[in-house]
């Protein structure tokens, strides 16, 4: 049995649709936590082009970016939800229709 | 149909399911948990790509630390159901269009740019020791620079999170 192969192009598709999805949450949803979670969906499906340019390449600097990325993801995770609390504090709703002015 | 491309189908079922559910569902803990399992089975994903170490980071800090942190404030701010107002509905209205638009242009783009180039299961050696040596020699200058964003960004979460009385009381 010789090496099996899965398409770059597979990979590829996956993570566009991923990426595609959280596209689509971020302009759909209305609750300001699920937005925040659809940004960390479109950095997963961007982590996983890293991942297969970096198989079908041979380059590991591919998986060191990911890392990178979850990185900057955790700290933004951090910060975001501090600021939804600071804003669910003021205003009591997290309801992005709700929430828009700039300061009350 | 080879072994490998069964469990890319599997994985690739579970992404797909999850990141739609995320969409589907009106509470938010719903689609927190449906994007946890959009990330355990991006890590099986990896693992079918060679990178053992992103797997496992992409389980302890995704899956579990930041995704811990979401169901947190979620439950802390006990959120509820979404309401739909007029504006959703436009959104609606031109988010899906624009989701499926982009979907099929991604499609055609990577079906006809990269036609029949593949990635040989387990053939990159994603071993720790080989990320360690790029990540403390060729990238410490990020990586060090990674650090002051963590800690810059651990600052600014408490100071964001505390009360203003809180916060005045510790001054007084």
């Amino acid at each position: 049995m010789g090496p099996s192969y899965v398409p770059l192009s597979y990979y590829l598709l996956l993570s566009g649709f991923l990426f595609a999805c959280g596209v689509a949450g971020f302009l759909i949803k209305r609750n300001i936590i699920t937005i925040f979670m659809s940004i960390e969906l479109m950095l997963n499906g961007v982590n996983l082009s890293f991942v297969a340019f970096a198989a079908h390449w041979h380059a590991l600097a591919g998986q060191v970016f990911v890392f990178f990325v979850m990185v900057v993801a955790a700290a933004e995770a951090a910060v975001g939800l501090a600021i939804i609390i600071s804003v669910y504090r003021t205003r009591e709703t997290l309801n992005v229709d709700q929430v828009n002015l700039l300061k009350l | 149909m080879n072994f490998h491309l069964i469990l890319f189908l599997a994985f690739g079922a579970v992404c797909v399911g999850g990141a739609i559910n995320l969409l589907a569902q009106r509470h938010p803990i719903n689609s927190a948990l449906s994007l946890i399992a959009v990330m355990a089975a991006l890590a099986g994903e990896y693992l079918l790509l060679g990178a053992e170490f992103v797997a496992a980071v992409q389980v302890i800090v995704y899956a579990g630390a930041i995704m811990v942190l979401f169901v947190f404030v979620i439950m802390l701010l006990n959120a509820g159901e979404e309401e739909h107002t007029m504006g959703s509905r436009v959104a609606l209205l031109l988010g899906v269009p624009g989701m499926l638009t982009g979907s099929v242009l991604m499609a055609w783009v990577t079906l006809h740019g990269s036609g029949t180039e593949s990635v040989a299961i387990g053939a990159l050696p994603g071993h720790p020791t080989d990320i360690a040596q790029l990540l403390f020699h060729d990238f410490l200058l990020p990586f060090e620079v990674t650090s002051v964003l963590i800690l810059i960004a651990i600052m600014g979460a408490v100071v964001l999170a505390s009360t203003p009385e809180a916060s005045a009381g510790k001054a007084n």
